[in-house]
């Protein structure tokens, strides 16, 4: 890892200001930056760490809405009684990211930032059709995640938390490579009134909604109503874990899985 | 250079550290903390994990400048001040739990903090899916299992030794 010089700011302003400098970074947990810089894919020159800013921690409810600071660890959605009452598929999906340790200090902005496709987190944010609030503006999931490792955050813009809709079901699945525990393949549904929401992580470039599916639990929220409906694998991932037809495959699966959690 | 400063198994150091130092490097190579293994050194093994105000977190994957202010805790400071072992390391000793010993420490600090949250009880399968964070490839993981079920006994006030004639 190559050396950087490294700030504490105590307020969302001050690191927004700091990160302005195109060569910094900013950290809160760092389970995916810090492995990104012994590899060094990255030079950064200078990391901000976000974790002494208060304004962006803690979660609390409300309206019909639970709201999650950007600093939040992935523990505490977990285990948080509020989140498991209104949203319990939020706080399941929160409780099976990586491993415990990775848990303990892994937050909901980093990954919902990042945008791994493999990650958990932003298949919640579209699957709920959240609303993410950064330092500028309030941003909806349908527009927050757009490509590989890419979200519509700009460079001197930090995500402070993000809203979720608590909704009537709810439920998430996914088939994780058995060493890394990365998504192979995750299907995450939602119903709020007629409203259905499914969203794919893992198996394609960027998480993804599968409009069939939507269409077809809409009209009939039971397995049977997925019964005709396959994934194609164009454009999804391919590695020595498993082709895109293997992926595609899983979709379906993941997708009969989580609408059997949801209930 | 960025300075820190933080506790460990109860004593306060003050080190100089890089922006770049790794917590497990400052345990390991300042304070010559050396019974905090380096595995895999890409968050997946666990041989790392202490505790940070007393949760377990891999500190190959943690900064020493975050960790300013922290209490850590590491395998050294478990046992008592007259060479008593914590229960969990006599119970991976009686119960054959390490071959060759690798990632036992990291194996021990995360067992303490998984039995902690379970005050309760816990179960066969909440102990091995506790673990999914800890790689073993000596022992099979079998009696690792058993071992943390028999410390969480003595930990949980179940029983009072953990001798496997007690079972």
């Amino acid at each position: 890892m190559y050396d950087f010089a490294y700030h504490k700011p105590a307020s969302v302003a001050d690191a927004v200001k700091l990160l302005a400098d195109p060569d910094t970074k900013a950290i809160s947990g760092g389970h995916t930056l810090l492995p990104a810089l012994k590899h060094r894919l990255n030079r950064p020159s200078a990391l901000v760490d976000l974790s002494g800013i208060a304004e962006m921690k803690g979660i609390r409810r409300q309206g019909n809405a639970i709201v999650v600071g950007a600093l939040t660890r992935h523990v505490e959605v977990a285990t948080n009684a509020e989140v498991a009452a209104a949203i319990p598929a939020l706080a399941y999906m929160a409780g099976h990211i990586g491993d415990v340790q990775v848990r303990n200090r892994g937050t909901i902005g980093g990954s919902v930032s990042n945008n791994d496709p493999a990650a958990d987190y932003p298949a919640a944010v579209l699957g709920l059709g959240a609303t993410v609030h950064t330092s500028k503006r309030k941003i909806a999931a349908d527009d927050f995640f757009l490509g590989m490792f890419t979200t519509a955050l700009e460079a001197d813009e930090i995500l402070v938390a993000v809203e979720f809709p608590i909704v009537d079901k709810a439920g998430y699945a996914k088939m994780k490579n058995p060493a890394s525990r990365y998504v192979m393949a995750g299907v995450f549904v939602s119903k709020a009134g007629g409203a259905v929401r499914v969203a794919v992580n893992g198996a394609g470039p960027c998480v993804f909604r599968q409009a069939d599916m939507e269409k077809a639990l809409a009209a009939n929220w039971s397995a049977d109503a997925l019964a005709g409906i396959s994934q194609s694998p164009d454009g999804l991932n391919a590695d020595i874990h498993g082709s895109a037809e293997y992926r595609a495959h899983l979709v379906g699966v993941m997708a009969k899985r989580a609408l059997a959690a949801a209930g | 250079m960025p300075q820190v400063t933080l506790t460990v198994n109860g004593q306060a150091h003050t080190a100089e550290v890089e922006g770049r130092t790794l917590l497990v490097e400052l345990l390991r190579e300042k304070l010559r903390l050396t019974g905090t293994h380096v595995g895999c050194d890409t968050s997946q093994c666990g041989a790392c994990v202490v505790h940070i105000n007393g949760e377990s977190v891999k500190s190959c994957t943690t900064l020493a400048v975050m960790a300013d202010g922290a209490n850590v805790t590491t395998i050294e400071g478990l046992a008592a001040a007259d060479g008593t072992l914590h229960a969990m390391q006599e119970a991976f000793r009686e119960y054959h739990a390490l071959q060759c010993g690798f990632c036992t420490p990291g194996m021990v600090m995360s067992a303490i903090d998984l039995v902690n949250k379970h005050p309760d009880g816990i179960t066969e399968q909440q102990i091995r899916e506790g673990l999914e964070g800890n790689l073993c490839r000596c022992t099979g993981y079998h009696n690792i299992v058993k071992a943390i079920a028999a410390a969480a006994d003595v930990m949980h006030g179940k029983r009072t030794e953990i001798a496997r004639a007690a079972e």
